[in-house]
């Protein structure tokens, strides 16, 4: 018997079966190897938390290095308090969220009547409660380095990082970036020692004031010349709303978040 | 004798769908399909050379597949059925590199998602598998994925030498090249390089100089 393969019946069944066989087949695939991705985001956590203090560790090592340099990690919330959990297990991507949330807000607040603001703090304060900070507790040469993860937005997608402080919560003492899926040769950059090492011995805080980190535009040498050697860095050039990214999530967009927290230990 | 000619015929046959592509088919130079990739991911030679692999394996077997299928393909589905299997191929890829080679699939982040909208799979697909046998669409996918390939590479190659200074190789990190051009003569990297309109003016110079080469492909007028 000829299978008549144009038949209304026919195709309808095969479509059905091809997509029920594939997506059988991809969610097995998926699960099977789910705990071996999630090992590999764990370690690459630790590989970018160990070189924000200035180690090198390998996919081997690094659970190994993890134990013997970190020796704690807490959750702080927004008022700089120390509350329950593991820095280490809070969702980063889930907390910036929050953040990205405030700041819609905040706009929407700027435009609304007098009426409506008093909603909108409400609101915002409500998320404000919620955010929960992971703090990192190294120990290297003697020194205690106080680690904080940065999670914010590039050009394509999601960047985040990890700001080493010294004791005195203000000076940087290393800085790593990294990106999903920033244009290679371009954005891709910022996870570049080039890059990242102009953020040591920048300091962030102007008096009492958190400034943070600028990025200047305009290639090797502008934040010199725009006369900010103190919290100042150079942005990528061609590679401005990557850097735009950096910029935000290390200010409004993610680490102003810890200014009470610094302002209380500094 | 009849046999045995046939069997020579049919040697040199899989041996042209395996070369052809390379030059005289090349399917970035001479078909213009897959034109879009060869921008996007041609400012390192690394990414480049990773995007190969994932599309040769992926064409090759997508080939198969569909060349497997080919008699119950029902027509007015076949190219979401094409699509399907693709699409299932090149999630399978991504998982399995982001399982096994996890700073590999970090590299190729979101163009590995880009090869089910690569065009040359697609037009394989439909222009060969769905009329040959499995053998000889696993050598035209793999003929076809050899000469995206090579224009990938080279324009890569060009591009990060002119634009970075360097070549970044699987397993070896960045070469400095041209470290001692610029030490002696000047020479600064030219940013326009690593710029995607750079990537079509590449390609454009490679099919001159490859029209003007080959002989086949002189046109008469």
């Amino acid at each position: 018997m000829k299978l008549d393969t144009n038949g209304n019946f026919y195709t309808f069944i095969y479509a059905a079966v091809l997509v029920i066989v594939v997506a059988a087949g991809l969610a097995f695939t998926a699960i099977k190897l789910q705990p071996m991705q999630e090992e590999n985001v764990r370690v690459e956590k630790m590989q970018n938390i160990l070189q924000s203090i200035g180690l090198d560790p390998t996919t081997e090592n690094a659970s190994e290095l993890y134990e013997q340099y970190i020796k704690k990690d807490f959750v702080v919330n927004i008022e700089g308090e120390e509350i329950e959990g593991k820095g280490f297990d809070v969702n980063m991507k889930k907390e910036s969220r929050k953040t990205f949330k405030i700041n819609t807000l905040k706009g929407k607040m700027e435009k609304a009547d007098d009426s409506e603001k008093e909603a909108f703090q409400k609101e915002i304060d409500e998320v404000k409660s919620t955010i929960e900070l992971p703090v990192y507790v190294g120990e290297k040469d003697g020194e205690t380095i106080y680690i904080l993860p940065l999670q914010g937005k590039g050009l394509w997608g999601p960047v985040w990082g990890y700001i080493a402080l010294k004791d005195d919560f203000n000076t940087i003492k290393g800085a790593v970036f990294d990106h999903k899926a920033e244009t290679p040769g371009l954005g891709a950059d910022i996870n570049k020692d080039w890059f990242e090492d102009p953020f040591q011995g920048k300091t962030l805080f102007e008096g009492d004031e958190f400034v943070s980190v600028t990025l200047y535009k305009g290639g090797k040498g502008s934040a010199v010349i725009a006369g900010d050697t103190n919290h100042g860095c150079d942005a990528i050039s061609g590679g401005t709303i990557t850097s735009k990214g950096v910029e935000r999530m290390l200010k409004e967009e993610w680490f102003y978040n810890y200014e009470a927290f610094l302002k209380r230990n500094k | 004798m009849i046999l045995e000619l046939n069997n020579t015929l049919k040697m040199a046959k899989n041996t042209k769908l395996l070369t052809d592509p390379i030059n005289l088919n090349n399917p970035i130079t001479i078909q213009v399909l897959g034109i879009c990739s060869a921008l996007a991911i041609t400012v390192k030679l690394e990414p480049a050379i990773v995007m190969s692999i994932a599309v040769l394996f992926v064409m090759a077997f997508a080939n198969v597949i569909i060349s497997l299928l080919r008699n119950t393909i029902p027509s007015r589905i076949r190219i979401i059925v094409q699509l399907v299997v693709i699409a299932a191929l090149v999630i399978l890829v991504d998982q399995v590199l982001k399982a096994y080679v996890y700073d590999v699939s970090k590299q190729l982040s979101v163009f590995v998602g880009l090869i089910i909208t690569n065009c040359i799979i697609m037009g394989r697909l439909e222009a060969f598998a769905l009329g040959n046998k499995p053998w000889e669409s696993f050598l035209d996918g793999v003929g076809n994925a050899g000469g995206y390939a090579i224009i990938l590479i080279i324009v890569a190659a060009i591009r990060e030498l002119l634009g970075s200074g360097t070549l970044t190789l699987p397993g070896l990190g960045e070469v400095h090249v041209l470290t001692w051009l610029v030490e002696n003569t000047g020479y600064e990297n030219n940013g326009l390089m690593i710029l995607p309109p750079m990537a079509l003016i590449v390609v454009g110079i490679i099919i001159w100089v490859q029209r003007a080469k080959t002989r086949e492909l002189i046109e008469e007028n």
